[in-house]
């Protein structure tokens, strides 16, 4: 019993964790109709840079937190220098964006090998919050716990933005109909720049407050963007309440394959995936099908 | 004989009827002419008719055989053709190639991988023919990218002529189209034996009227009125759906 | 793409070695005879094996050339393909079976992955097709990686013998060049019989008007399928011939970046051409070695060179560089006052 409530425990967890890395995905996806493949090198660099913050090499300790928003917000500078820098001058390819998006994730991989090395760094979890809560004899690590509330208030922070402020206004008009967005006075390229450091800061924090779980490795980033694609193809693109369902799916049948038929964790996730497509692939893809 | 029947018809995108319960009877060798002002639901009719639009409700029969539910694909090997609104060829290729693939599409040669399409004579004779039929054999070899948009809506009848239809759907074939050229079409379609049934959609009433039996004219997705020539011009509605009285 | 110094009734993608003519034929037996010549050139074993390895990823790439050039559908997964035919053969091998049983079974078991990538993938186009392409190659490397008790993980699998077909040993590098020669020119063969056939035109008819194709009466999803399957039995033959090469196969040729590479080389030769392919294999080859050489950055190389290719040569390296030292070369002559070649350097008609 306690087996399985701690399981579920971590799968709502990477739920939340997927959530904030896919979230920013689907919305660019919505957005800018690309797949962003940097989305995985930028949850890696997140928890990359959250560690040399974290103290390793810079001498002095940060608070956690302060060390993951600062790396977050790292990330997002990142990500808008690449949408300015790239992206911008092949507006209107599609194909040539995704491939630019491509190459940026190979290189970023590398430098990350280069500047952090090739073992896995551990993240100490914070200690105010390196106890459990134990309930009924099952003790819950309180870290995790965090993280879901966290999720949680990103969910409801996301969907207020989207749906209160004229910014999310906006980001509703660009992902309903660019061209139209385009005529009614909306600077949709400042859109792209401001989406794209959005989800990039997103996914940047996802990187380094999963360090305490997952660790930070090389390859983290090749472990990752298969999830968030696979969330949004559950999900749908462009929508958020997407996102948090398929994060969830997702989070779960990935723990629970791994505990229970760990050599095919992998394997699992491709179920989900071919029944929705073959069941509602419309859905997902709006008018796309031919 | 009833060529084409189209009854009760009915489609909606979202919340808005673009065509509402429209029935449409053109008999053999027929010429039909649809009018109707922008946005009357001229070529949604056609995209009906031809399969790429899904109906909400009503049926479509060709010849006596209902094709309500058949593919689209499968519609043009059952006897239908059309042109487009909006050219759409292949532009890379040359005029000969896409008229070739209009008749390929019909051939199960077209699954064979093995074979060379280039030495297929008798292809490349109903295309040379097909082209004669339009005046356009003397340049079959240059590619579409060099061509003039009078040539293209040319190339577009040839395909559907290719395919040697038995019901030919024509979506303005004289839209864009300079004073002589028109003529040219004109004299084009006129040619066509009365074995093809055509439906033609055309704002250009001046060019289009002597070549037509029967009109129809849409209004907001419905049938206004229908009847010879004499009859819809004569109408009091056909006035207040284009003078707006 | 389209040339005007081709022959304007044939497709210029489809007129490079099929267009006939004695000068073709020579130019075609001239290229077969230098082939064939390569090991003897080059006496060193290492550039002997540098040049199976570039035939072989060649036949890779003009399989991923099928769906990238001529059905217009970019795949971010075929490494995953090339990775079952491979790891298929492979594990008969190591389980004691022979060399006809395991290169039979392993082109069968690409075929069925092949069926099932379409199957999925084909539900969409355009950038959905690549999203799942990638997301599909990856739950295959995720196999490879994780299951271990089948894969052996990590450390991947061991190939102790190479096959000997009609009784000749393929040990040697230069046995195995030979082999993989033929290979290739069979499959350039297959490519250059399938693009200039109908079903090829059919094909390239579905790349550039899919709905235009479906009203005249072809079925567009069943065209493409087909596509994908002789892609996958391509991209199959090739993983076979990578595992003989290497006689290894670990998660490494299933990654990502392998199916990249293969995407770099159908780009950077320029897609949609037949020979395209075949020039960006034995540039991605031929760099990859030497940066390895030097340097122990590939990824970073690799990732460079797309970036700069999308950014600077979209049309493909071939094409871009001509392109490139062309109007280099005209500004200069126009510096020089001449304009009798700035007439003869017309700009071409754009398609």
């Amino acid at each position: 019993m306690t087996f399985w409530l701690l399981l579920t425990v971590n799968s709502i967890t990477f739920g939340g964790l997927l959530f904030l890395l896919s979230a920013g995905f689907s919305l660019i996806f919505g957005l800018m109709r690309i797949p962003n493949l940097t989305h995985g090198s930028m949850f890696m660099v997140g928890a990359y840079l959250g560690t040399s913050l974290l103290g390793g090499t810079s001498g002095f300790t940060l608070n956690f937190w302060v060390a993951a928003l600062i790396a977050a917000v790292e990330v997002a500078i990142l990500g808008a220098l690449m949408e300015r820098l790239l992206l911008r001058r092949l507006a209107g390819q599609q194909l040539a964006q995704v491939l630019v998006t491509l190459g940026v994730s190979f290189m970023a991989a590398d430098l990350c090998l280069m500047g952090w090395g090739g073992d896995p760094i551990s993240v100490a979890t914070p200690p105010h919050l390196a106890g459990f809560v134990r309930v009924d004899g099952a003790a819950f690590p309180l870290y995790r716990m965090a993280v879901i509330l966290i999720a949680v208030v990103f969910a409801v922070a996301l969907w207020l933005m989207l749906e209160r402020t004229r910014l999310g206004a906006m980001i509703r008009a660009g992902v309903d109909d660019p061209q139209m967005a385009r005529v009614v006075g909306i600077r949709v390229s400042q859109l792209f720049t401001i989406v794209f450091a959005l989800g990039a800061g997103l996914a940047g924090f996802a990187g380094i407050i999963s360090g305490p779980i997952l660790s930070v490795y090389p390859g983290l980033d090749q472990d990752m963007l298969p999830l968030a694609l696979v969330v949004v193809i559950l999900g749908g693109t462009g929508s958020l309440l997407g996102s948090f369902v398929g994060s969830i799916i997702v989070g779960f049948i990935y723990n629970f394959g791994q505990a229970l038929l760990p050599e095919l964790a992998y394997f699992v996730l491709f179920l989900p995936m071919v029944l929705v497509l073959v069941l509602r692939p419309q859905g997902l893809f709006g008018g796309q099908i031919l | 004989m009833t060529a084409l029947a189209v009854n009760d018809l009915c489609k909606s995108f979202g919340g808005l009827r673009v065509t509402t319960n429209v029935n449409l009877g053109v008999a053999a060798g027929e010429r039909r002419l649809i009018i109707g002002p922008n946005g009357a639901g001229k070529t949604t009719l056609f995209n009906l008719i031809t399969g790429e639009i899904t109906p909400d409700s009503g049926s479509v029969a060709l010849f006596g055989r209902d094709i309500t539910r058949t593919p689209s694909r499968k519609r043009s090997h059952l006897g239908m053709a059309r042109t487009y609104q909006i050219i759409t060829l292949f532009t890379q290729d040359t005029i000969e190639r896409n008229v070739t693939l209009a008749l390929l599409g019909l051939s199960p040669l077209r699954w064979n991988p093995l074979l060379a399409l280039d030495r297929q004579r008798h292809l490349l004779e109903q295309a040379r023919a097909a082209l004669k039929r339009v005046g356009l054999d003397h340049i079959a070899a240059r590619p579409l990218a060099q061509t003039s948009y009078g040539e293209r809506r040319r190339v577009e009848i040839a395909m559907a002529l290719a395919q040697n239809p038995k019901l030919l759907l024509l979506d303005e074939p004289f839209a864009g189209l300079s004073i002589d050229e028109r003529q040219d079409v004109r004299k084009l379609l006129a040619t066509i034996p009365r074995d093809v049934t055509i439906v033609m959609i055309e704002h250009d009433m001046d060019t289009a009227l002597d070549l037509v039996d029967r009109i129809t004219l849409l209004h907001f997705g419905e049938v206004i009125v229908e009847g010879t020539r004499a009859e819809v011009v004569a109408d009091p509605r056909t006035r207040e759906v284009y003078l707006g009285e | 793409m389209n040339s005007p110094a081709a022959s304007p009734v044939t497709n210029p993608a489809t007129s490079e070695l099929t267009g006939g003519g004695a000068v073709r034929r020579v130019a075609i037996a001239v290229a077969v005879l230098a082939l064939v010549a390569v090991p003897y050139a080059i006496e060193q074993v290492y550039y002997v094996n540098i040049a199976s390895q570039i035939l072989l990823y060649a036949v890779f790439a003009l399989g991923l050339n099928v769906l990238v050039g001529y059905a217009g559908l970019v795949s971010l997964g075929h490494a995953g393909l090339f990775g079952v035919a491979a790891y298929v053969v492979a594990y008969l091998l190591a389980a004691g079976h022979g060399h006809a049983l395991a290169i039979l079974a392993g082109l069968a078991a690409g075929l069925v992955a092949t069926a099932g990538f379409a199957a999925l993938a084909l539900r969409a186009t355009g950038i959905s097709f690549i999203m799942i392409t990638l997301a599909l190659g990856e739950i295959i490397w995720g196999l490879a990686y994780r299951w271990i008790s089948i894969t052996g993980g990590d450390n991947g699998i061991s190939v102790s013998t190479r096959p000997m077909p009609f009784g000749l040993s393929l040990d040697a590098p230069r046995a195995f060049y030979d082999a993989t020669l033929i290979v290739f020119l069979l499959a350039v063969g297959a490519v250059a019989i399938f693009v200039r056939s109908p079903f090829g035109a059919a094909l390239c008819g579905t790349r550039d008007q899919p709905r235009r194709m479906n009203a005249l009466g072809y079925h567009v999803l069943m065209i493409r399928f087909w596509a994908f399957m002789f892609s996958g039995l391509l991209t199959s033959v090739a993983g076979i011939l990578f595992v003989y090469y290497t006689e290894f196969i670990s998660p490494q040729a299933l990654a990502l970046t392998a199916s990249a590479e293969g995407l770099l080389m159908v780009i950077s030769g320029g897609a949609g051409t037949l020979l395209g392919p075949v020039v960006g294999a034995a540039l991605v080859v031929i760099v990859k070695n030497v940066v390895s050489a030097y340097i122990t950055r590939w990824n970073f190389m690799l990732g460079a060179i797309f970036v700069a290719i999308v950014v600077f040569m979209p049309e493909g390296l071939v094409p871009g560089a001509v392109r490139l030292t062309r109007s280099a070369w005209q500004s200069a002559s126009r510096q020089k006052g001449t304009t009798r070649n700035a007439a003869a350097s017309a700009p071409r008609p754009q398609s």
